[in-house]
């Protein structure tokens, strides 16, 4: 696979005017980790070049490296057939580089020319947002990112608020736009749009370097693609010239199979009964309006939905997490309306939280102990007041390997893993002691192929086991992939439940808040 | 005596008393809008406090005296700019520290000074009160329709953002808590040079810490902290005032019961505006997570 017959067909040397950037030889190590091993790419002028990898495969590294984030050990970044050094931000945004990173760095409580404004460096001193209002609004329509600059960003939904991001580098006039998982928060429908915004910058010869790990936008949206894997390159191929199955090889190292274990027919008793719920977010509104459904044993109920419809909310009434203004919650033949998350938990409901390093683990705490947080108080974790730590080190080295996650050791505090084997020590931890009710909210949010292949399987294998899952994602394939049943959240309501066979476009409206 | 001029005579004194709270609050209101909380006030304005004494008592000068107390300030929120920013300590512990710092060391520095009245005193509603409200006022229009402010309010709420945009988050936090300290120092200079000219240990006697109260009372905002800094006034001079009728204790507790009162509102009622900067009290560390 490590061959060099392709990238000997491309020119891999900036040799034409047409590479823009060159990354040459660049390393970086982490503690214990070799996050980029002598990483060599181009990338041309009026290119979408897609950087496929699994986690932890150093795409985020290298582009922080591009962006000053991070300091190279080795290598060297040439732009415009010169080399440059990048020891900051503010030097990568001199030098034309701009970045859309995952997790938006957006100030909430200002508006969106604020937001913009704080960039440029050819705001006027006073009253600066005036300005910059009308450049926004020449960009938007430009590109087809419309936003209003007023807004607080706070009042905008996520696909609105990656516009924001886009804008605020391309008005810092970025010639080379860097985009970290962009897709991951979006719709379908929203991730079209956004490949016609990058094929717009393409056209008017900027670069566009899109990091992701799904394989079909690469082919959607890509010219060249990059494939990393373990810190290494292991190819850069012409997407024409790719496919699906020979990507995913080199992006996993071994063949992989696109195909879940086939459902088994039939239901079980209801586990999870949901009576006209209602809930309040966080700022006193009902943002659950009436919801009801039967989850029963050996089945996965769906739960579809763009962010911020009252799924976040649902799934923490059902955990005990927030309130239940009205309704009725009956978990395992119990009304559990009313229960704390702790005897939820102790009763054998099992949650897998949205904001896995937030509420999933304590990150300054080792493996080990996050691997018990759930039974720390029971033998033979502790006996009486005292831990016994001999114990719950051989349980969290049995989840280690059971579960396949990549620790220096069970000492390691849990924050220094991957997003990927953070989520992995969360499953182990839930479903280890045989949950018959799993709650997950977006299990598989921003990890990789294999990681989301073994998560599914885990689910699906718990399903088998006569547990109830409630699985809530914004990620339609994977509810298309895993549920029997899909229900929809439009506005706080459920507005319907369809079978599983049922196609996207009719997901994909109902989730646009039309009836069908 | 009628009772409007009592009003009128009880505002003056409100006034006279809430200069240095204003002062020390537009400070404060700037370091924390950059994320930096310093604790620290109470000692900054002791140390200002004894140098402008000082430097008036030798020089004769009490502008002289003030300026010697910004600067003397200035150099006192450098030492909590170096141990919250650079080093990262926890903001809360190194402001504490500075407070008993400089208690201490103004009471050490000051055993010679002790009791003398300044010979050449600066009338106290002479300059600083309509400059106090003057520099709340630039200091509003500085926050919220400039570059720098965008620039400070972000760093405040989202280092990540700011570092991300190239802008040097430890230099705006420095030149932030810097320039509060400045203006506590100045603060602590008028107690001794106008409002009582003369130099006693301990002559502060917690006005750094209504200050710390004040800046949140007026939700970070130098407008409000005009209204703010007269009421906290008032209420404290009253407190003297009616301490025939009234002990002065519950009028003292005043300040800080309207702060508990007003984050109590601010946390039930989420009016956004009134919240505290997202990143308060926050060391910032590049690629952290």
């Amino acid at each position: 696979m490590h061959s060099a017959s392709a990238p000997s067909a491309l020119p891999s040397v900036p040799s034409g005017a047409s590479v823009r950037l060159a990354v040459k030889e660049i390393s970086k190590t982490f503690p214990g980790v070799v996050a980029n091993d002598r990483v060599t790419l181009d990338v041309r002028r009026g290119e979408v070049h897609a950087l496929l990898g699994e986690n932890g495969a150093g795409k985020t590294t290298l582009m922080n490296i591009l962006y000053g984030i991070y300091q190279p050990d080795a290598g060297e970044i040439v732009i415009d057939g010169r080399e440059v050094r990048v020891r900051s931000p503010r030097d990568a945004i001199a030098h034309g580089v701009g970045m859309v990173p995952q997790h938006f760095l957006l100030v909430r409580r200002h508006t969106v020319a604020e937001n913009v404004a704080l960039g440029l460096s050819g705001t006027r001193f006073l009253l600066p947002v005036r300005g910059v209002e009308m450049q926004i609004n020449a960009f938007a329509d430009r590109y087809g990112l419309r936003v209003d600059p007023h807004a607080a960003v706070w009042h905008l939904s996520i696909s609105e608020q990656q516009r924001v991001e886009i804008l605020k580098a391309l008005l810092r006039g970025a010639e080379i736009l860097i985009l970290d998982e962009p897709t991951s928060v979006l719709t379908p429908q929203e991730a079209t749009q956004l490949f016609g915004v990058l094929r717009r910058m393409k056209e008017e010869g900027k670069s566009v370097i899109f990091i992701t790990h799904k394989l079909d936008e690469v082919l959607a949206a890509a010219d060249r693609v990059t494939v990393m894997r373990k810190g290494r390159v292991i190819d850069t191929v012409p997407v024409g010239m790719a496919s699906k199955p020979q990507l995913a090889r080199m992006m996993v190292g071994h063949d992989v199979d696109f195909q879940l274990p086939a459902r088994r027919p039939g239901t079980g008793a209801p586990a999870l009964v949901v009576e006209d719920l209602w809930v309040q977010g966080d700022r006193g509104l009902p943002v659950v309006r009436g919801v009801s459904f039967v989850l029963h044993r050996q089945e996965i109920l769906g739960i579809a939905g763009v962010a911020g419809n009252g799924q976040r909310e649902l799934v923490e009434a059902l955990t005990g997490l927030r309130r239940v203004e009205r309704g009725r919650v009956t978990a395992l033949d119990r009304d559990v309306s009313r229960w704390s998350p702790r005897t939820m938990s102790k009763m054998g409901v099992a949650h897998i939280p949205e904001e896995r390093i937030r509420m999933g683990i304590v990150p300054p705490m080792s493996v080990t102990e996050n691997a018990i947080l759930r039974r720390y108080e029971e033998p033979p974790f502790s006996r009486g007041p005292l831990m016994d730590y001999v114990s719950a080190t051989r349980f969290a080295q049995q989840l280690i390997v059971e579960y396949s996650i990549q620790t220096p050791s069970p000492r390691t505090p849990a924050r220094l893993l991957s997003g990927g084997n953070i989520q992995k020590l969360i499953l182990a931890r839930e479903l280890s002691h045989r949950p018959d009710l799993i709650i997950a909210a977006h299990p598989t949010y921003g990890l990789d192929v294999s990681t989301t292949d073994r998560i599914h399987r885990l689910l699906l294998q718990r399903r088998d086991d006569c547990a109830a899952v409630l699985l809530v994602s914004e990620d339609l394939d994977e509810i298309r992939a895993l549920a029997d049943r899909i229900g929809v959240m439009y506005g706080g309501e459920l507005v319907a439940v369809v079978p599983a066979g049922t196609d996207r476009e009719t997901v994909g409206l109902l989730m646009a808040g039309q009836r069908v | 005596m009628g009772v409007v001029d009592w009003i009128l005579g009880v505002l003056v004194r409100g006034m006279a008393l809430g200069t240095p709270l204003l002062w020390g609050a537009l400070g404060e209101i700037y370091a924390e809008r950059a994320g930096v909380v310093n604790l620290g006030v109470e000692g900054m304005m002791i140390l200002g406090a004894f140098f402008a004494f000082a430097a008036a008592q030798v020089t004769g000068h009490p502008g002289l005296g003030l300026l010697v107390a910004a600067v003397i300030g200035g150099m006192a929120a450098l030492l909590h700019a170096f141990v919250s920013v650079t080093l990262r300590a926890n903001q809360f512990v190194s402001g504490l520290a500075l407070s008993m710092l400089g208690l201490g060391l103004a009471g050490l520095l000051g055993r010679g000074w002790e009791g003398f009245p300044l010979s050449n005193p600066l009338p106290e509603l002479s300059i600083l009160p309509p400059l106090g409200v003057l520099l709340a006022v630039a200091l509003w229009a500085l926050l919220y329709h400039t570059r720098w402010g965008i620039i400070l309010r972000t760093v405040g709420e989202s280092p990540a953002a700011a570092d991300a945009m190239g802008i040097d988050v430890a230099l705006v936090r420095y030149l932030a808590v810097v320039f509060g300290g400045m203006l506590a120092g100045v603060a602590g200079g008028f107690l001794s040079v106008a409002y009582r000219p003369s130099w006693t240990e301990g002559m502060t006697g917690g006005i750094g810490w209504i200050v710390v109260a004040l800046a949140i009372f007026a939700s970070w905002d130098p407008l409000r902290a005009i209204g703010a800094a007269l009421l906290f006034g008032t209420l404290f001079h009253l407190s003297f005032r009616l301490q025939a009728w009234i002990p002065p204790e519950p009028l003292q507790m005043m300040p800080f019961a309207f702060t508990i009162l007003v984050l109590a509102i601010a946390a039930r009622w989420g009016a956004r505006a009134w919240q505290a900067p997202a990143a308060l009290g926050l060391p910032y560390l590049r690629g952290e997570r």
